[in-house]
């Protein structure tokens, strides 16, 4: 990014307006479709201004892990597609990727928003298996609250496809109107540190400038549920309390498009 | 050696109601991907293809760069949770590959890329659900973004399934009509509606010459609606971008 870019972010900062003329703690326009793609057992399309994501749920019946016989399992991935941002390479995932991942996996996975003791059919033999892709159509930043935003929604959507036990087979074509076992219902929000500021929902730009970030999630009740920080720049206890109260409030509106 | 002998059952009517010449219904946009260089959405009955085109730009590694010319590639995709049946590992397969190469060539044949040397054009193609045709769909998609995308082209590939299910020679297959239980031949055709020349052939089962002429005679016919669904396509694009 070049000097007189970088400057001119800053100096609207300073005077609490960002690039696109929203204040630091002010989300884009949000949309979200759910059904997005037939195929899939649920599936949603979420958009935050110009950044789009499609996430589509698969459930499959697999044999459950030996130490958890009698739990189903959950898995999110995410895949920066080539498609949505020259940034995006083919090839196997970046560390970018990666994160956008496992930082969505923690939100959902180890949040226990679904629960994966009701996805066990047999225990010790077969269980459900729940699978969440989460696919990028377009960067203009914050993909990670979208595809977070994206998953949830995709799992709200998702029904069971027929189960026959005695052949042990699926019938895709045969959806139910079974839903999961949502357990909790986390939302992840990210709060971006640039110098001392604190912003939300950032445009690529100034993800790129952000030194540091907190992604939170959490619950409907407002107590957190999952929490990562990446970047270089360490955060005051200060600063932390500040991004949750941030969190907490905007959370609570992404919950009403849920 | 024993010769195979396969019967084939009747196949009185469509499946889904629709004549043998007749597509499933057709969606057709451009500019659906801003950050792209050009872009378009294609859908056809339960099948749908976003195309991206990102380039001309340098090609990395450079010993793979053509001081003579730019080149193309395509990259076709399922989206893991895309398909009809269990969900599709992601990172691409020998079938993605075979693919994405055969896509490539069926469009290769339009493009000047002289203007571009040493760089490349790449198309990405993403399947967000399908039911049969997604290769041909991600054609008609990825054509659509070229033109989009302002790359000289001489014509518009545009890319349609025929077959034979039963005795029946139809247009554009489902799902369902590929599996079908008397039999199913699947052609998967790329024409230039301009020239009616063909650029992409493949075809699974079995199906006389006399039967494979017919076939390929309503692929052109099918191709030639869809070309003009891709330029109307277009044009809207460039007629509501001239208004804002």
């Amino acid at each position: 990014m070049n000097d007189a870019v970088k400057k001119h972010i800053m100096r609207g900062l300073e005077k609490g307006v960002r690039a696109d003329g929203r204040k630091l703690i002010e989300m884009r326009d949000i949309s979200i479709e759910t059904g997005a793609s037939k195929n899939a057992e649920g599936s949603a399309r979420v958009k935050i201004g110009d950044s789009e994501v499609i996430a589509g749920v698969k459930l499959a019946v697999e044999s459950p892990f030996g130490d958890t016989s009698d739990q189903g399992n959950l898995m999110v991935n995410a895949e920066l597609l080539p498609l949505s941002s020259s940034r995006f390479e083919v090839g196997p995932p970046s560390i970018e990727g990666i994160l956008l991942a496992r930082v969505i996996d923690r939100g959902i996975r180890e949040a226990h928003a679904i629960d994966v003791k009701k996805l066990c059919i047999k225990q010790g033999d077969k269980v459900w298996s729940v699978s969440v892709d989460i696919c990028t159509i377009n960067d203009d930043g914050n993909l990670l609250d979208a595809s977070a935003l994206a998953a949830m929604a995709a799992i709200k959507d998702a029904v069971y496809p027929e189960y026959d036990m005695e052949t042990n087979s699926v019938n895709y074509s045969k959806k139910t109107t079974k839903k999961l076992p949502l357990a909790k219902e986390p939302v992840q929000v990210t709060v971006h540190k640039i110098g001392t500021h604190l912003l939300i929902d950032p445009l690529p730009e100034e993800q790129e400038l952000a030194e540091a970030q907190l992604t939170i999630a959490t619950l409907a009740n407002g107590e957190i549920c999952a929490l990562q920080k990446t970047g270089k720049a360490p955060f005051s206890l200060v600063e932390i309390e500040k991004m949750l109260s941030v969190s907490g409030t905007q959370s609570a509106e992404l919950r009403k498009l849920l | 050696m024993s010769a195979i002998v396969h019967k084939r059952g009747a196949y009185t009517a469509r499946l889904d109601g629709r004549k043998n010449d007749q597509m499933r219904p057709i969606e057709a946009k451009v500019g659906v991907i801003k950050n792209a260089d050009g872009s378009a959405y294609f859908k056809i009955g339960g099948t749908a293809a976003y195309a991206a085109v990102y380039g001309p730009r340098e090609l990395h590694p450079k010993f793979m760069q053509n001081p003579k010319t730019g080149i193309l590639r395509c990259y076709y995709n399922m989206m893991p949770f895309s398909g009809a049946g269990e969900r599709v590992r992601p990172g691409g397969n020998r079938r993605s590959k075979e693919l994405s190469h055969v896509i490539t060539q069926s469009i290769e044949p339009v493009v000047d890329l002289t203007p571009y040397p040493n760089a490349v054009v790449d198309v990405f193609i993403e399947l967000t659900e399908t039911d049969a045709g997604s290769r041909c769909a991600g054609i008609c998609a990825a054509s659509m973004a070229l033109a989009h995308a302002g790359i000289e082209m001489k014509d518009m590939p545009a890319a349609i399934a025929v077959g034979k299910i039963g005795d029946q020679v139809v247009v554009d297959l489902t799902g369902d009509e590929e599996h079908f239980e008397g039999g199913a031949t699947d052609i998967a055709v790329s024409v230039l509606p301009l020239t009616g020349d063909i650029t992409l052939l493949q075809m699974d089962g079995e199906i006389t010459a006399q039967e494979l002429v017919k076939a390929l005679a309503m692929a052109q016919e099918a191709a030639k609606k869809i070309y003009k669904i891709q330029t109307k396509a277009l044009k809207d694009h460039y007629k509501s971008e001239a208004r804002q």
